[in-house]
């Protein structure tokens, strides 16, 4: 299943002005982060009583799970439907889904009151089934951890000859190495490497199935407040429409993020995957544009469409920059061929028609009864969500430098092998 | 008055006695089959209500809430803005136009209403939130974990929270003073001090009855509304008026429960778990077929 001869680690320093940045951006929203543990979250953030869910929820934790959708969707194409094509794409797309779901279980504990009893819904006493977040938990629980027992098959292959370690990490090299060639270690990884060769098809499919189940639920989250949902979003059908346009975002991510890894590490967009995964997208885009259009039909709601509010805006920006622009520009073969092109159609659905969604759905079109004023998230929530996508984003760089994740640049193969 | 508090509570009594003689046993009401038929009902007939705020001293007082001296509460200038309960305090009283061509104003009482179909019992993951038999939405701040959905979720925007609390948070909402009720065997605090007999007390099923009664005795001075009847599947806390209760801030309601669309569409994935089953030996056979035909 594993095509290791494929993916290396990259080799360039860890060190770039990108890396800096991100690290500035670290530290900004941890200074907001330690703030809100001292005062509390009334202190730093916009949220009360009357808009008890914000940015967090919105960006951190919905968007940032229907973004990890390309773990599941390039895991389905290639190992469950054999695209054996596909298969350079599927472990950056895991990496992201991995770093995707433990960052919205990080930004949980910024945003719960209680951040301490995260762990609450695992005990059984505490169960309760009829609760949407309570399927939502459990599935991101469960997925986080396939996710990481489907990422030690990348492991164990860095563990066997393919580890690269960037300054300033090379002074553990000579540790590393010693540890390495111990008898037992290597019966270790052996064994595991063997034990997880057999058991991988089971925690695929695991993932996939998973997948689809919180994702639908998260869109059920929002359906049990029908008087507070702007009606361009609320419908009975949310759930569908939450794994249907999940299920569209996957690949449109993966090619996203490709072009945007090839970009900043200078190399050659891999558009003999790209294009081909491309050509997916419009099927799955279109399924979600009949679904979302019917449903906009059957409920009246078109009517909202045009009424000069701020919701009305955000969602023709959403829906009609997001995802029926990308859909027709997609059907072109000339854009699916051009890497600029290519990154502009999946850019604008990943943020317009999927990130802007999530946002609508749980930010702008709440709208409570009582409401004294519109939500706008303060700087320190801002902060905080840019300081997560920034660990994120650094914490990908730093593992693909040191584990084989990514394809390896063309003509590069099996240089590595005499270094290691 | 055909119904006297004093008969009321005592009915309650009576009739609710498995409820009042055994308060710990909890009956998960929120997909509704298990509703006591005894449960508790408060009726508030805001023809009655004078705005002296009475209430929500009794209800601070009640529930250890930081509160001013009973004196200040006369002060009418808080009635000029809309307040809603929070964190400290668990009721409040607003006032409104009264009915066109009479100068009085009416006031209203707000506060969990404790409905039979719950939205924060069905919302919150970690049941922290319970409907007991006697109708009581009862909160365990133990199991809580401060993820607010509960507040999502509620129709009437009622649970508060404690926002500038940094280590122990907890959600604040009425507690239909069911300590009060059960243990002391008292009304709730705030039916307790009200001048005026606003409030009544007892048995929902009761209160229904009463409410009806003097809506057709007096047809010209009540709307035909009892407003918590069918509001959201209804609630234990029931309204008269003189005018109709959207221009009374409460909000226009529908009678379907706002938990039913999301508790059937869970049972219905997770009864059997078929559908993931199903999907995992689906994308099994994908699988296996697809393999066959690549070796």
């Amino acid at each position: 299943m594993s095509h290791a001869e494929e993916a290396l680690p990259l080799e360039k320093p860890l060190f770039t002005p990108g890396v800096f940045l991100l690290l500035g951006l670290i530290t900004i929203g941890l200074g907001f982060a330690v703030y809100r543990y001292i005062f509390g979250l009334g202190s730093m953030t916009n949220l009360n009583d009357q808009y008890p869910w914000g940015i967090w929820i919105g960006v951190d934790v919905a968007s940032g799970v229907a973004l990890a959708a390309g773990g599941f969707t390039t895991s389905a194409l290639a190992h469950i439907f054999h695209r054996e094509h596909f298969h350079a794409i599927v472990r950056p797309a895991l990496l992201t889904a991995m770093l995707g779901y433990t960052f919205v279980g990080l930004s949980l504990m910024v945003d719960l009151g209680k951040y301490y009893n995260i762990w609450h819904p695992i005990l059984p006493s505490m169960w309760q089934g009829n609760s949407a977040l309570f399927e939502v938990a459990m599935c991101v629980m469960c997925y986080l951890t396939v996710l990481y027992l489907e990422f030690v098959p990348i492991l164990i292959e860095g563990l066997k000859g393919k580890l690269n370690l960037p300054a300033p990490l090379d002074r553990l090299r000579g540790p590393v190495e010693s540890l390495l060639k111990q008898g037992w270690v290597q019966q270790i990884v052996e064994l595991a490497d063997r034990f997880f060769g057999k058991i991988m098809f089971l925690l695929v499919i695991a993932g996939v199935v998973l997948s689809c189940m919180h994702q639908s639920s998260l869109g059920a989250l929002m359906a049990i407040a029908p008087y507070k949902v702007h009606p361009l979003w609320y419908s009975p059908v949310m759930t569908l429409l939450f794994l249907m346009s999940a299920v569209a975002v996957g690949y449109p991510m993966v090619i996203f993020e490709s072009i945007w890894a090839s970009r900043a590490f200078g190399r050659k967009p891999e558009m003999e995957i790209l294009t081909p995964l491309a050509k997916l997208i419009p099927f799955f885009v279109g399924a979600y544009i009949v679904a979302k259009i019917s449903d906009l039909v059957i409920r009246d709601a078109y009517v909202y469409l045009f009424d000069g509010s701020f919701q009305s805006m955000m969602f023709v920006l959403e829906f009609g920059f997001g995802v029926l622009l990308p859909f027709f520009l997609l059907l072109s073969d000339r854009v699916r061929r051009s890497p600029t092109g290519l990154f502009i159609c999946a850019a604008l659905y990943v943020i317009l028609g999927v990130l802007l969604n999530r946002i609508n759905v749980f930010v702008v079109a709440y709208k409570p009864p009582y409401a004294e004023g519109p939500y706008i998230p303060s700087i320190g929530e801002v902060a905080i969500t840019v300081a997560m996508i920034s660990t994120l984003i650094l914490c990908y760089r730093v593992i693909v430098s040191i584990l084989p994740v990514l394809p390896a640049p063309e003509g590069e193969e099996g240089s590595h092998a005499a270094k290691a | 008055m055909a119904i006297n508090r004093r008969d009321l509570f005592k009915l309650a009594f009576a009739g609710g006695g498995a409820a009042l003689a055994n308060p710990s046993a909890h009956a998960r009401a929120s997909s509704g089959h298990e509703l006591d038929p005894d449960r508790w009902g408060m009726l508030v007939d805001t023809t009655r209500c004078i705005g002296c705020r009475h209430c929500e001293w009794a209800c601070k007082k009640q529930n250890e809430l930081p509160s001013a001296p009973l004196t200040q509460f006369g002060d009418t200038s808080v009635f000029e803005t809309l307040r809603r309960p929070d964190a400290t305090s668990y009721t409040v009283v607003n006032r409104f136009a009264g009915p066109e061509g009479e100068g009085s104003p009416v006031y209203v009482k707000v506060q969990c209403m404790h409905c039979d179909y719950p939205a924060c019992v069905s919302a919150c993951l970690v049941g922290a939130f319970e409907k007991v038999k006697s109708g009581s939405i009862q909160y365990d701040a133990w199991k809580c974990m401060g993820c607010r959905y509960c507040m999502v979720a509620c129709p009437f925007q009622v649970p508060a929270y404690e926002y500038f609390n940094a280590l122990t948070p907890v959600v604040r909402k009425c507690t239909f003073c069911f300590e009060r009720v059960s243990k002391e065997e008292k009304f709730p605090a705030c039916a307790h001090i009200c001048p005026n007999e606003v409030m009544t007390f007892g048995r929902r099923a009761d209160l229904l009855k009463a409410a009806r009664e003097r809506i057709a005795r007096e047809p010209k001075k009540y709307i035909p509304h009892i407003y918590g009847e069918h509001e959201v599947g209804g609630t234990a806390w029931l309204y008269l008026s003189s005018v109709p209760f959207g221009e009374l801030g409460l909000p226009v309601l529908g009678h379907t429960p706002v938990v039913q669309l999301n508790e059937t569409v869970q049972h219905a994935i997770f009864k059997h778990f078929v559908p993931p089953i199903a999907l995992y030996s689906f994308l099994g056979a994908m699988m296996w077929m697809h393999r066959d035909k690549k070796e």
